[in-house]
This record gives C-alpha cells, sequence and structure tokens, in this order.
C-alpha cells in the first residue's frame, strides 16, 4: 500500500478520482453561473454567492476542492515528466498510430485551462481576499470587492476578456473530450456494453459544460443592456 | 520496385546515430519487408560496407523479434500483422520509406535498428509465470473454466512482446504488454492463487525500467500486431488496486 501512491498506476487514480470530482465542481459553478442571466440586476445571483460563500458545509467543500486541483494539477505534471523521459529522443516522423486525437494534448490544454485558473482568481476570489484589484474599465466599475455580480459583469462586458473566456472554455471542453472517459478506463471500468454509455455521456458533458459557461459572455457581449 | 530508404545506422550503444539514405532497385511486390532489407545488405556487403543490423527470427509473426518503426508506425502501415509480414505491395513504387528503431530510454539501441528488450523479460521474470510443480495430468472437467473467460485469456496471451506498444505510446509506456500478461493468468483458476503479488511485482518493475505512464490514447491497442485490447489495460488496473487495498 505504501507503493501505491508513489506507482504510475496509483498516481493515474489519484489524477482522475480528483478530475472527476472537479467535473461535478464544474457543474455546481456553471449552475450559479447561469443565474447570471436571470433578468433582475443579479438578486438571485447575490443570493447564490452568498450561501456559497458563506455556508458552513460549503466553506468544509472548499478546502477539498482546493485540495482536488492540487491534487490534479501536481500529478498530472508529475506523471508528465516521467512521460517525457521515458523518451528522451524521438522519432524523425512522427506517430501515424490511430489514437484519439485530444489525448495526446493533455498537459497543453491543461495548461491552458491553470493559465485561466491563475487568472479567473485573481479576477474573483483574490479579489474578495483583497489581494489584487478588480479590472480597470468595463461598464460597471467594481465598488465592492465583495459584489461578484458587479464583477462579472463588468469582466464580461469587456470583449477582449470575453474572447479569451470563450476561447479557455473551447480548451477546457477539448481537455474534457479526453478526460471523463478516461477517468473510467483508469477507475478500471471497461465494458463492452457500458463503456460506449460512458463515452457518449462524456461527450455531452465535454461539449454542454463548456458551452454553458461560453454562453454567459456571448449573452453579455450582444443581448445583455 | 525501386525504393529510396532513410535506415538509422548507429554504431554502438555509446554512440551518436544518424539517418543513411540507401537507394533500392528490382524489388519484387511479393517481397516482404525484411527480404527487401536482406537484399540491401547483401548489396552493401558487395560494396564491403557494413549491413544494416535488425532483429528477425521465424518471420511469420509469431517470435516477436522483428521491430522497426517505419514511416511512423510500427510494423509499418499495417494493422494486426509484424514486420516480417508486412510485403511491399504495401508500398508504392518510388516511395521513400523512413526506418527507425523503437525509442524508449527502457529500450536502448544496441546498433542500427536492434534495440534491447530485454526490459520486457526482466517484468516477465516478475510473475508472468504460475508456479506448479509437474506431476499427474489433471482431469480437464477438474478446474472447471467458462468460455467466455478462456477467449479473454487467449487473446490476452497472444502478446508476442515485441515491443510495438511501448514504441508507439506517446509516453513509452509498457501498460499493454503488462496488461496482457496480468490478464491472461488473472482469468484462469490456475493464476487467480498468485494474481495479486504478480500484478503488484510487475508493475513495480514496469516503473523501475523507466516506462512511462498511460494517457488511454489507445496508441497500443492500434499497433499491437496481436491486436491485444485495451480492455486489458482496465483489467490490469482493477487487479492493481484490489492487491493493493487487500
Amino acid at each position: 500500500m505504501s507503493n501505491f501512491f508513489t506507482s504510475s498506476l496509483g498516481k493515474k487514480l489519484i489524477m482522475s478520482l480528483a478530475g472527476l470530482f472537479l467535473c461535478v465542481f464544474l457543474v455546481v459553478h456553471l449552475g450559479i453561473n447561469l443565474l447570471l442571466l436571470s433578468n433582475d440586476k443579479g438578486e438571485v445571483f447575490r443570493v447564490a454567492v452568498h450561501f456559497m460563500t458563506t455556508n458552513i458545509l460549503i466553506k468544509i467543500m472548499e478546502i477539498f476542492l482546493f485540495g482536488g486541483f492540487l491534487l490534479h494539477i501536481i500529478y498530472g505534471v508529475i506523471v508528465q515528466i516521467r512521460n517525457w523521459m521515458a523518451r528522451p529522443s524521438g522519432y524523425a516522423v512522427s506517430n501515424n498510430s490511430q489514437t484519439s486525437f485530444f489525448s495526446k494534448y493533455m498537459i497543453h490544454t491543461g495548461v491552458i485551462i491553470f493559465i485561466f485558473l491563475a487568472i479567473h482568481m485573481a479576477n474573483f476570489y483574490f479579489v474578495k481576499l483583497g489581494i489584487t484589484t478588480p479590472l480597470e474599465g468595463g461598464s460597471n466599475p467594481v465598488q465592492d470587492t465583495h459584489d461578484f455580480y458587479n464583477m462579472a459583469i463588468n469582466l464580461f462586458t469587456t470583449p477582449a476578456y470575453s474572447i479569451f473566456y470563450l476561447v479557455c472554455m473551447i480548451f477546457l471542453s477539448f481537455h474534457l473530450l479526453h478526460a471523463f472517459q478516461s477517468a473510467f478506463q483508469t477507475m478500471g471500468v471497461n465494458h463492452p456494453k457500458y463503456s460506449p454509455i460512458i463515452k457518449w455521456i462524456g461527450n455531452i458533458y465535454a461539449i454542454v459544460v463548456p458551452a454553458g459557461f461560453a454562453f454567459i459572455p456571448v449573452y453579455f457581449l450582444f443581448f445583455y443592456n | 520496385m525501386n525504393f529510396t530508404l532513410k535506415i538509422w545506422r548507429q554504431e554502438s550503444a555509446s554512440s551518436k546515430g544518424r539517418f543513411e539514405t540507401y537507394k533500392i532497385s528490382n524489388i519484387s511486390d511479393e517481397c516482404s519487408f525484411l527480404e527487401m532489407l536482406d537484399q540491401l545488405n547483401e548489396q552493401l556487403v558487395d560494396k564491403f560496407d557494413k549491413p544494416v543490423c535488425f532483429d528477425h527470427d521465424c518471420r511469420e509473426g509469431i517470435c516477436g523479434m522483428c521491430s522497426l518503426y517505419i514511416n511512423g508506425r510500427p510494423h509499418g502501415n499495417d494493422s494486426g500483422i509484424t514486420t516480417c509480414q508486412l510485403h511491399m505491395r504495401r508500398f508504392k513504387d518510388g516511395d521513400t520509406i523512413v526506418i527507425e528503431p523503437w525509442r524508449a530510454k527502457a529500450f536502448p539501441i544496441l546498433k542500427d535498428l536492434v534495440v534491447d528488450r530485454s526490459a520486457f523479460d526482466k517484468i516477465a521474470q516478475e510473475g508472468a509465470y504460475v508456479s506448479v510443480n509437474t506431476g499427474g495430468i489433471p482431469d480437464g472437467n477438474a478446474i472447471p473454466v467458462p468460455k467466455v473467460k478462456s477467449d479473454l485469456a487467449m487473446d490476452a496471451a497472444a502478446c508476442i512482446g515485441c515491443g510495438a506498444c511501448v514504441a508507439t505510446c506517446k509516453n513509452a509506456s509498457a501498460m499493454l504488454f503488462v496488461s496482457a500478461n496480468v490478464s491472461h493468468l488473472a482469468l484462469l483458476p490456475q493464476g487467480k492463487i498468485e494474481a495479486k503479488e504478480r500484478v503488484t511485482k510487475m508493475v513495480a518493475k514496469m516503473d523501475e525500467l523507466g516506462f512511462g505512464n498511460c494517457t488511454n490514447t489507445g496508441a497500443c491497442e492500434a499497433e499491437c500486431p496481436k491486436e491485444i485490447k485495451l480492455s486489458n489495460i482496465a483489467r490490469l488496473f482493477r487487479e492493481y488496486y484490489v492487491a493493493s487495498i487487500s
């Protein structure tokens, strides 16, 4: 058991479990984000944010969430470094084997998502903690650093930020298109009848969730006034 | 048929390698890939050049000795075959063919296209066997094996240990090889007795020898000359988890 967490298989299991936990988090996050679309000057959204930032159970889950992110990122990097080390000199002709396309770029899409995450934290969470300041400009200058509604509107009505956000969601989708079903394979779930269903659910998840996030800046750029 | 061959030449394990270009002509389309290389070597020997070293043995796709990374694919541009079963009719006249050795930290190049695959033997020595004393033949009906399981075990046992899975994997991972060995024994009653010890020791050796991790890309399954399935890797994961927690 002591060797389990340092073995290649153990590291992959931790990555996959942490990844699936993050998938659940994304659904919760998307649910709250979609409240931005209700036409009530952010009343419902603020209630939801107030609950998420004050409820004790959510506070406890927040620690698990940071743990999940850290495990997934740290193990992802460790695993990738070992993978690069396993082939010190590459081939002259690049590989022509039939593979799933997105699986080959997990570290690349992962790095893009990590950069997005860092900027996202700087724009919201760290503003609340007083570590960073909200973005200058935008239609709704932020007065209150605890008012996530104004911060969100302010960012989403800034075209440059919205485009950056959209591009990041596309890469998140690429990451998830492999990640979801791959996590089940790593957990040892491979069945002639059920695996195609898992892949199908994974593909729907990987398209619907990022598309849901991406719809919000599109709405604020074109339909909000 | 005429071909331009770009072949990796490397004097020894420690020396630096390079590509050499050779022209070869009048090759029959019924010629196998290795026979084509034999003809090249005869030409080289006639000119007092050193022949190209490559591994081969049975030349009928069962021994697992032949290797070669041909135009970006192990065992060439065909599915379910080894390099010795590849024929020149699969190429177009005048093609340039790039031939490289397997590349992985765990498979060091010995000379030209020959790599040292004893890492696989070392993994196999950790448990790809059943420890039984010889004796009288047991009655066939004494140990019932479901047909489905015996088929799966047989499919996994088809692994010839050629290393194409490692060669094509972007991480040079040996998971398909290890999973085939673990699966074929874990599925059968005779192999269950040592199943936990086997999977733990084989995975530990695989990690120790410097193979990469599995990203579930499926390249190994696509290139395996014996068409070993990715479901074996899922079984390896299951066997390993069960062995670790119990």
